[in-house]
């Protein structure tokens, strides 16, 4: 269990987390999600070390992780942040054995070489094993980052932003992936999204975050109703069941109202006018 | 209000000037006795003193509007012609002039410098495309380098004809040789300044890069060419005459665009005060600090100007990380 | 007992790496111990070259003289070729090195600090052993007080840092200027004769100080390899995967400083030729793991110097300095790496 204690936290004097107080559960995917500057990827840096807090503690379990030895947080919870800037030649087998170093510290031991063949079978690697990372595309590359921190084997996965970079196909596979190795291997997966509706079909539960505070969570059915959505995102975002999944559709400021077009019918009202407001609305939404 | 700034500016230099006229190793001309000369002490002004003081006016003033120049056409606050090898093409050419004419005229150095210069700056320019990075720091340090590696052919070349202590004359700029007969090229520069401000706005303009400026129906290349010219010919014509002053133009401009906002044409007046004071005041200094020896300008030139440029970048950091 | 157990457990380790390496794999690790082999080999070819060619006089005398210079040679290339490696996996930067990070200028300083305060009567009295200790004791520890203001800081300025340490080298040199002036001419003379890199005269027993010191260094250097290994995917994921990263860090720090220090307060500043030799090491040996980088880079380094002070000194008989030619095809090198550069 991940329990985050009453943490604060500021960058100059802005304040980015105010007094955060969390529970994850064990065995679970759960979204973090909220708007930019909300404090969703400094949470993350807390929760796995990367930035001390000023104030407040989180514990892995029994672990308090700013005072636990550092390889033994390193084989309870693994983290993958945005930006992997590798400037090393690697290939991706190369990057995986890097998920045994809380082990072996670099000397490599039979069983981790079975762990490795292992985690790259899982994420269908074994092609791509000697190839150069910087030869991969974006998804093969954020496939082999996954492929190293399954290696690490934790009991607990942190994840800022996998999608970030990956276009629709890739990200719905990833998503597909990540919920696979919750069910398949019992690992708790924490991640922080940008997009709800990924949240919402993918996970089983959904913290949201505005101002350095969390708002609210739950499952995502209690997440995804529109007077919750409008106090996390200050957006009126109307929300669609299709098929018990609970869809926020954000793309319109004013949410039209009433029940849209289901899949696979044409848009009735679709004039070309109103599909360019929309992509605007998109863009301003995505800067 | 700007016109007040450009007309106090003008009078204290004009004062500066006229007392630093009392200063030199001939000690029986002291500030007193200007006022007025007699023929002797006036026969010392005409032929030390005040070709002394016009070099120093002239060379204070065109490398710093060279510098505010090359900022404006780079769009960029660190270069100048000390921080893009403009300079060190010049002595290139200066030493190439002289190895291959063993008694050339000021004139011959001067046209073979000149186009060593325009050659090295439009070099710059060139890589300045290719860049990937164009911030400002990675600008300059390319700059540097590039100005250094020139230096380094320039030693290297001097090294294998025994000339390494002539370059000191032009790397290291003083105005104690300069008499009368021996400093007049430098009014080349003040022709060239006017060039300069006609084309002050279209310099602006330019920098804001070739679709923005020939959608405003300019000829970049032409307007660019021209810039090269006018900075290419008064940074040589100053390091062939009295020899390189670092720094000067890079710090001058900046300092005196940031108390005035970054319009060429009001700022260039001033700015050409401001170096030229700042280069009188670095030579009354080398005068008399350890007087009767004297220092040269470009030493105490760049100590300040050195440190005024780490204060330049580490504010340019500063509001870049904000 | 327990060396036998290691030995075992090594024996085990090898050969399940072998088990689980694929052909393609394979090949590549025997194509980096070629690699090594060959640039191992270059380096011997290089030292009996300079050694040997064109004796003319006394045979003695010439090994005598060259012997030292060879050794002082090598020593230099290894400790700036190891030492700059493992700097720029540390900045995270392949444009960064000691002596770009104002590590040179330092060294001017110390010296001029040196004459200026001493006087070069002092300077010149003291034993070569005395004046090299008080060098290398000075630029250890203003070397690390450096390292630890540019570390402590948002590594994002690194460049700025750069700049800044580029711009104080030209105050030393307006520094310099104004002390020609003002110190006496004799000063002045031995402050200039330590500025430029020399190879030509090296004491001999210092040589055996600075060597040992080097290989001690070395040695220090080998356990921290496969940390800096992790260093390399940089901090977070460093930090995630359970390094040490800050004791890792300052540890190899610390070896850098030592090995940086003696081996310019032995011959002198050469700016770029970290620069040249690091990056040529990376683009030659195609590995991440810096046992081989570091090899890979000291076997560079090595050749580099001993190859180019024997074309420089024997070729062009002394015609310019090698530090001279370091810095023009190093400032070249350099001005194309920035160039290039994407990201600070």
């Amino acid at each position: 269990m991940i329990s985050v204690r009453d943490i604060t936290h500021r960058y100059d004097k802005q304040v980015v987390l105010d007094e955060v107080g969390l529970t994850l559960p064990v065995g679970q995917l759960t979204s973090i999600v909220g708007a930019n500057g909300a404090g969703k990827s400094t949470l993350l840096s807390v929760i796995s070390r990367l930035i001390k807090p000023e104030r407040g503690t989180v514990f892995i379990d029994d672990l308090d992780v700013q005072t636990a030895g550092a390889d033994a947080i390193s084989r309870r919870l693994a983290v993958l942040r945005q930006d992997n800037r590798i400037t090393a030649r690697l290939s991706v087998v190369d990057l995986v054995r890097f998920g045994r170093f809380p082990y072996s510290k670099g000397r490599l031991t039979p069983e981790d070489h079975v762990v490795v063949d292992e985690a790259l079978d899982y994420l269908d690697l074994q092609p791509l094993r000697d190839r150069y990372l910087d030869q991969l595309s974006g998804g093969q590359r954020q496939r082999a980052y996954i492929a190293m921190i399954l290696a690490q084997d934790t009991d607990y996965i942190l994840l800022d932003e996998p999608l970030n970079n990956l276009d629709m196909k890739h990200s719905s596979s990833m998503m597909t992936l990540l919920r696979r190795a919750a069910d398949d291997l019992g690992k708790t997966i924490v991640l922080v999204l940008h997009d709800i509706n990924f949240a919402s079909c993918f996970s089983d539960h959904i913290v949201a975050m505005r101002d350095g505070k969390v708002v609210v969570q739950g499952t995502p059915a209690e997440i995804m109703q529109r007077e919750t959505l409008r106090e996390v995102f200050d957006m009126d975002i109307h929300v669609q069941d299709l098929n018990g999944m609970r869809l926020g559709i954000f793309w319109t400021t004013g949410a039209p109202v009433g029940p849209l077009p289901l899949a696979g019918q044409p848009e009735t009202d679709g004039s070309p006018g109103q599909a360019q407001d929309e992509q605007a609305a998109e863009f301003a939404w995505r800067a | 209000m700007r016109a007040v700034h450009v007309w106090i500016a003008a009078g204290v230099l004009l004062v500066g000037s006229y007392l630093s006229l009392g200063i030199g190793a001939a000690s029986s001309v002291g500030v007193a006795d200007l006022f007025p000369p007699t023929a002797d002490e006036w026969h010392i002004l005409a032929t030390s003193r005040i070709p002394r003081l016009m070099a120093i006016l002239m060379a204070g003033a065109s490398l710093s509007v060279a510098g505010l120049i090359m900022q404006r056409i780079t769009a960029n606050r660190f270069v100048s012609p000390s921080t893009s090898g403009t300079v060190e093409a010049a002595v290139l050419g200066i030493l190439i002039a002289t190895m291959l004419f063993s008694s050339t005229s000021l004139v011959v150095k001067m046209l073979i410098a000149i186009v060593t210069a325009i050659a090295g700056t439009m070099v710059f320019l060139q890589m300045l495309q290719r860049i990937q990075h164009r911030e400002g720091i990675v600008v300059a340090l390319v700059g540097l380098m590039y100005g250094g590696v020139l230096a380094a052919i320039t030693t290297f070349v001097a090294y294998q004809r025994d000339m390494v202590q002539y370059l000191d004359i032009w790397t290291t700029g003083s105005f104690s040789g300069i008499l009368e007969g021996r400093y007049e090229p430098l009014y080349i520069v003040l022709l060239v300044g006017v060039i300069g401000y006609l084309f002050a706005d279209r310099f602006t303009v330019i920098g804001m890069g070739e679709s923005f400026a020939t959608n405003l129906g300019l000829n970049y290349q032409r307007i660019l060419y021209i810039g090269l010219v006018v900075v290419s010919v008064m940074a040589a014509v100053v390091v062939v005459v009295v020899g390189a002053i670092p720094f000067l133009g890079l710090i001058v401009p900046n300092v005196v665009t940031l108390l005035l906002g970054d319009n060429v044409k009001k700022v260039l007046p001033l700015t050409a005060l401001a170096g030229a004071g700042f280069v009188l005041a670095c030579d009354v200094v080398g005068r008399t600090a350890i007087y009767p020896y004297e220092l040269p300008v470009a030493t105490i030139a760049g100590g300040i100007g050195g440190v005024v440029f780490i204060w330049l970048i580490m504010r340019s950091a500063k509001g870049a990380s904000v | 007992m327990t060396f036998l157990q290691a030995r075992r457990d090594r024996t085990t380790r090898v050969a399940a790496a072998l088990e689980h390496a694929s052909p393609e794999e394979r090949r590549r690790r025997t194509r980096i111990r070629v690699i090594l082999a060959v640039l191992g080999l270059l380096c011997v070819v290089a030292v009996v070259a300079y050694l040997t060619y064109d004796v003319r006089g006394s045979w003695d005398y010439a090994m005598d003289l060259r012997t030292r210079q060879v050794g002082s040679l090598v020593v230099v290339g290894a400790a700036v070729g190891a030492s700059s490696l493992v700097f720029q996996t540390i900045a995270g930067s392949r444009i960064l090195t000691p002596s770009v990070m104002g590590f040179d200028a330092l060294y001017l300083l110390v010296q001029t600090i040196i004459v200026f305060f001493f006087g070069s009567a002092t300077f010149l009295m003291m034993g070569v052993a005395e004046r090299f200790l008080i060098n290398a004791g000075a630029l250890v520890l203003f070397g690390m007080l450096l390292f630890r203001w540019l570390f402590g800081r948002n590594s994002r300025n690194l460049l700025v840092l750069v700049l800044v340490g580029i711009v104080i080298g030209s105050l030393f040199n307006s520094l310099t200027s104004l002390a020609s002036r003002v110190l006496s001419p004799n000063d002045f003379l031995t402050l200039q004769d330590v500025m430029f890199a020399t190879f030509n005269t090296v004491d001999g027993d210092l040589l055996w100080i600075v060597g040992a010191v080097c290989v001690v260094g070395l040695l220090a250097l080998v356990p921290l390899l496969r940390y800096l290994d992790v260093v390399d995917l940089g901090y977070d994921s460093a930090i995630a995967l359970g390094l040490p990263y800050h004791r890792v860090v300052t540890l190899t720090l610390a070896v850098v400083t030592l090995l940086v220090a003696v081996s310019t307060a032995l011959v002198g500043p050469m700016l770029f030729l970290g620069l040249i030799v690091a990056n040529l090491a990376r683009q030659v040996v195609p590995s991440h793991r810096h046992t081989d980088l570091v090899l890979g880079s000291v076997l560079v380094g090595i050749l580099a110097t001993v190859a180019g002070q024997f074309v420089v000194g024997h070729l062009m008989d002394n015609g310019t300095t090698l530090s001279v030619v370091v810095n023009l095809v190093g400032g070249i090198y350099f001005i194309l790496l920035l160039m290039r550069t994407v990201r600070l």
